[in-house]
């Protein structure tokens, strides 16, 4: 396993501490509860229902972080996976 | 009028007691005025930190309830004429003072002290508020440990709300063995995650072991590299400016330990 360590280059683990300091950091300034993204999710479902048909079990909400590197932004991502587009929509 | 500084962090065993003794002390070998103050009641160190627990007849809750005044609370260092400690009660609560008492004392202390440095208990609450309740400036201690960062991280958003936006920060243990092989956070890491001024740099030094055991700051050990990080704060503090210790410069193990037989700097 050790052997296997010194080849496969895994990065520093202090690179890995920053970045999930970095991910937390944002949960933690953010104040955001899981109740407020069950609100967000609640309201995107009800809007994005007008338009399109959409995997409510599949559809997931989650704070993270956008930008470039060094100039990070908390940033709210969806993934809204798509069933069929209706009519109106067209 | 003094300037009120707290030592706090959040996290607890980061070194808030130790910073606070030593940051006292370095400042009264500067030849200021000072009384450092422990705000940890019910937990109180930092007698033991100054070798003063054998001195302690009043303290913070006695002053504060109004048992004895607040000169016959202060207790001389042994070392320097010009250090002062206030203890707290050991068998009260922190809900023994409020903030508004600790307002009051902090700034009848300011009268007669250039230096005002209060121990803040770890934790976010009532104890945390009433360290804070006084102070002008903050200090955070955090060392390179992902859960110390976080929490010095959650103080600095508590210290800002709180309108106290002179705060710095110093990084307590750091190991230069580890941080040149990328296996512990090192300074930039750190100050780029919390965006706050550095005001100092601590190496790792089981001197503040010893110098802990003894009950006498790393301060006053010439030898101490943690001591020599806490006289640089000091002067800092006094607005010298005095370069970061460079961590490149710092070699550990055994072939620095030869270098160092062979090339005597």
């Amino acid at each position: 396993m050790d052997l296997f360590k010194i080849f496969s280059k895994e990065p520093p683990s202090k690179d890995l501490a920053k970045e999930r300091l970095k991910l937390i950091l944002i949960h933690d300034r953010a104040n955001v509860s899981p109740q407020f993204l069950e609100m967000v999710k609640g309201d995107i479902i009800k809007i994005i229902s007008d338009y399109a048909e959409i995997d409510e079990k599949g559809l997931e909400i989650k704070l993270t972080r956008s930008g470039k590197q060094g100039e990070d932004v908390p940033a709210l991502v969806a993934n809204i996976p798509i069933k069929k587009m209706k009519e109106i929509g067209r | 009028m003094g300037i009120s500084i707290v030592i706090t962090s959040g996290k607890g065993g980061v070194g808030k007691t130790t910073t606070t003794a030593n940051i006292g002390t370095a400042l009264a070998m500067q030849n200021k005025k000072v009384v450092v103050v422990d705000a940890d009641t019910g937990l109180r160190n930092l007698d033991l930190h100054l070798g003063l627990e054998n001195r302690i007849v009043y303290n913070l809750v006695d002053v504060v309830e109004g048992t004895c005044r607040l000169k016959q609370a202060l207790i001389k260092d042994k070392r320097f004429d010009n250090l002062f400690l206030l203890p707290t009660a050991q068998t009260k609560d922190k809900t023994a003072v409020t903030p508004e008492q600790m307002l009051e004392l902090i700034e009848n202390l300011k009268k007669d002290f250039d230096f005002i440095i209060i121990d803040c208990p770890a934790g976010i609450e009532h104890g945390f508020e009433n360290a804070v309740a006084g102070a002008d400036k903050a200090i955070v201690v955090t060392t390179p440990e992902v859960s110390a960062v976080r929490d010095a991280d959650r103080i600095i958003g508590k210290l800002e709300a709180k309108g106290l936006e002179d705060h710095q920060l110093i990084i307590n243990r750091i190991k230069y063995d580890m941080t040149k092989k990328g296996e512990m956070l090192n300074i930039d890491d750190m100050t780029d995650i919390l965006a706050i001024k550095l005001l100092g740099i601590v190496p790792d030094d089981e001197k503040i072991v010893i110098s802990t055991n003894r009950g006498e700051p790393a301060v006053t050990y010439d030898s101490s590299k943690a001591g020599q990080a806490y006289r640089n704060i000091a002067k800092r503090i006094l607005g010298e400016e005095v370069p970061f210790i460079n961590l490149d410069d710092e070699e550990q193990g055994f072939f620095a330990s030869l270098k160092k037989i062979f090339f005597k700097k």
